[in-house]
């Protein structure tokens, strides 16, 4: 027996593993450009979290036919690969079908109810490329999808489907093998299909299918990190470190409650300069780029599926404004893509490109077309916060550029001068109590 | 119908009492028109049930929400250190409110800067009082009425309050019909993230007209709000429709007073 398969095998595992922790690793360095922010608190509350959300796919289902359909596909995913393992091994270690003695009779049933998740895989895929391609439902085909990110929503399905008819069909010719496994519940209806072939002929399809399966998967692997699909991985500590908070609690900026405090305090000395602490970086209020977000709202941006519920339900965005969560957070992963690419290209520092988030990737008119409704933060199925970076981002533009609009700098004076965001004086506050 | 007495706190304090609970009024409920009937209704059911309270008066200044929802961080917490200031002077410890702007930022965001209270919007303000046998409604004129109920952005998904306004208006005994989007999926009125106080940017469609024709939608007769701007939101989306003749817009604090002819 020659050892060239397994040795053939496991360099290419081992080459597609490295190729994708090196991958996975540029974009874990790359959420870590992000600011530090500490959601480490209340672990059990998170765990139960990320077990409802990412596990139970409890957002999902909201949209029952998505939610059904995704349930299938994510439960055969999960479950498909303990037959990957033995695949694996077999690879590995030039053995055919290892599980098989130890499992005995229970063998083909496992195998069945795998060929059964493959089938359900299939169809559901085939509704979900319908859906996008044929029904055209609304929230795929917003400005934001189209390029890369429509080719990339449909790879993603042929992938899928292209993996699963390998894996039946390898079952499916095997049997017709004097030496192979017999047929299982549905390779037992394809078998005859491949009928009649040579025995050599069969035996070459047969190794074909199996190399197709197995590189398929790792090939698709290594498409995950430039997909919206790295969402399978990400899903998962997303919903971990999610908020927990109520949805409505903003952060306070802790730079402005010192300085307001030292303005507030009567015995603090106006003039008496603050010492001078040259270490400390001058920090810039809310965000400009997207280093300026903090890390959560980066993984948050690489854990969007692109899904478009955010968007659906967004009341500026359903009135025709600009404004779309999805493209928000679309937006602030290609930006900081772009940030972490040039690093690369730069041997590991930045080299000023003369862009930003938000004026380049997201316009002023976007991020002032939101009411704060937190329709998208509810909606979205991962836990993404989509309001927090517009927050970011209204931040800077008000207290770094003075660029709000010029109705809201009125409202913002009025608050100022008379404690309220209209000019009526703050000492007619009590008229209404006998009018 | 008696006659509203609203003692501040000021003059509470120089009697050396202290109220059950602090109204705090905000912006929209001490100099907006319409607001301000609201809340009125408000301090008459309080008034009505005997509950001891009083307002700041002059002395209840912006919570700072629109000030930090349009990006002004440093204006905001200058308001909040300020109305901390206030509130903690006078060792207050219960609000009540009937805006859920100032509601979500007295309850989440003064905490961190020194503002701890017990914070209740109206709507679970009063159904504590109902369940505490307090408060007694009966339907009166809008028994068998059909009614939507607006869910508020700031009380609702920002705060996870959906039933205590619902609660409240099933004891009014009417025929509540829930918009196609309720609830957690509830449309915005248009209003929050300070836009109340800007024009929209251009697009095809106005928020609280489109909201506006959800609640037409249910064939309601009232549309029950909980908010003093997403009551002037859906009043005008329901004038831009011209149905402002057959439906109403109130609050569930007018509601209930008018039921109890307050
Ligand atoms: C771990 C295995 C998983 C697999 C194999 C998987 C597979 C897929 C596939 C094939 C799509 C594309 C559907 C389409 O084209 O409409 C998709 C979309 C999506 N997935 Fe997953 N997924 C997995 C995990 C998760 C998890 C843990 C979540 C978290 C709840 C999730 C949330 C989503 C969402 C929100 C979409 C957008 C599609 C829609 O809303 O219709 N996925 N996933
Ligand atoms: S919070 Fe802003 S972006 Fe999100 S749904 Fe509401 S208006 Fe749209
Ligand atoms: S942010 Fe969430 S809801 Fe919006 S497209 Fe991404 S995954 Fe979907």
């Amino acid at each position: 027996m020659s050892f060239l398969p397994q040795l053939v095998f496991a360099a290419v595992l081992i080459a597609a593993i490295w190729r994708f922790s090196k991958k996975a690793g540029t974009i874990a360095r790359n959420i870590h450009l992000g600011k530090a922010q500490n959601r480490s608190d209340n672990p059990g509350a998170r765990r139960a979290n990320m077990l409802r959300v990412a596990f139970g796919q409890s957002k999902m289902q909201a949209r029952p036919v998505a939610g059904v359909l995704h349930f299938i596909v994510y439960a055969a995913f999960l479950i498909i690969n303990i037959e990957v393992l033995e695949i694996i091994v077999d690879g590995l270690f030039g053995t055919h079908r290892f599980f098989a003695p130890f499992l005995g009779n229970a063998y083909p049933l496992i195998i069945g109810f795998f060929e059964i998740l493959a089938v359900l895989t299939v169809v559901a895929v085939v509704i979900f490329w319908w859906r996008r391609n044929v029904a055209k439902l609304d929230r795929f085909h917003k400005p934001e999808m189209k390029g890369w990110a429509f080719t990339d929503a449909n790879n993603i399905l042929y992938i899928e489907v292209a993996l699963m008819f390998a894996l039946l069909n390898m079952n499916a010719v095997e049997s017709l093998l004097p030496e192979g496994h017999e047929a299982f519940i549905i390779s037992n209806s394809i078998a005859p299909l491949w009928s009649g072939l040579s025995e050599g002929t069969l035996h070459l399809l047969e190794r074909s299918f199996w190399w197709v399966h197995i590189v398929g998967i790792l090939a698709f692997l290594n498409y995950l990190p430039y997909s919206k699909h790295f969402h399978i991985i990400l899903a998962f500590p997303n919903t971990y470190y999610a908020n927990l908070k109520d949805k409505g609690q903003f952060e306070n900026n802790a730079a402005v409650t010192k300085e307001v405090a030292l303005m507030m305090d009567p015995t603090a000395d106006p003039f008496a300069a603050p010492a001078p602490d040259a270490e400390a970086p001058v920090e810039r209020f809310g965000a400009k780029d997207a280093t300026d977000l903090s890390w959560i709202n980066l993984m948050n941006a690489y854990t969007c599926t692109e899904c478009g519920r955010c968007t659906s339900e967004c009341p500026a965005n359903l009135t025709g404004k600009k404004l779309s969560p999805r493209k928000i957070m679309m937006d602030t992963r290609d930006r900081i893509e772009e940030i972490g690419q040039n690093m690369d290209a730069n041997g590991g520092t930045f080299q000023e490109d003369g862009k930003s988030l938000l004026g380049d990737y997201i316009t002023p008119e976007e991020i002032w077309a939101c009411t704060s409704c937190n329709a998208c933060v509810q909606a979205c199925p991962v836990d993404i916060d989509p309001l927090n970076i517009i927050m970011k981002l209204r931040n800077y533009a008000t207290m770094e550029e003075s660029s709000a609009p010029s109705e809201l700098n009125a409202m913002m004076t009025n608050v100022e001068n008379n404690g309220a965001p209209w000019p009526f004086s703050q000492m007619d506050r009590a008229n209404w109590t006998n009018e | 119908m008696s006659t509203l007495h609203v003692p501040t706190l000021a003059q509470m304090t120089a009697e050396g009492k202290a109220p059950e609970v602090l109204f705090w009024v905000g912006c929209a409920g001490s100099f907006d028109d319409r607001a301000k009937k609201i809340t009125k209704a408000f301090a008459k059911i309080l008034q009505h049930v005997g509950v001891s309270f009083a307002v700041l008066g002059t002395e209840e200044g912006c919570t700072g929400d629109p000030a930090k929802r349009a990006g002004n961080e440093f204006l905001f917490q200058m308001q909040a250190m300020m109305n901390i200031q206030v509130l903690n002077g006078y060792e207050v410890k219960h609000i009540v409110t009937t805006c859920p702007h100032c509601f979500n930022t007295l309850k989440n965001e003064y905490p961190e800067l020194g503002g701890n209270y017990t914070v209740e919007h109206h709507s679970q303000f009063l159904n504590g009082l109902l369940k505490a046998g307090r408060l007694k409604i009966e339907g009166g004129q809008f028994r068998g009425k059909k009614i939507t109920f607006h869910d508020p952005c700031y009380l609702g998904r920002a705060n996870g309050e959906y039933e205590a306004p619902r609660e409240l208006l099933e004891k009014l005994d009417v025929e509540l019909r829930e918009m196609r989007r309720c609830k957690q999926n509830g449309l915005c009125c248009g209003a929050g993230g300070a836009q109340m106080f800007k024009e929209a940017e251009k697009g095809t469609a106005e928020i609280n007209h489109v909201r506006a024709d959800e609640a037409l939608e249910t064939k309601a007769e009232i549309v029950v709000a909980g908010c003093p701007f997403c009551n002037t939101m859906l009043t005008d989306g329901v004038k831009n429709r011209e149905k402002e003749a057959e439906v109403q817009v109130l609050d569930l604090a007018e509601m209930i007073a008018l039921a109890e002819e307050l």
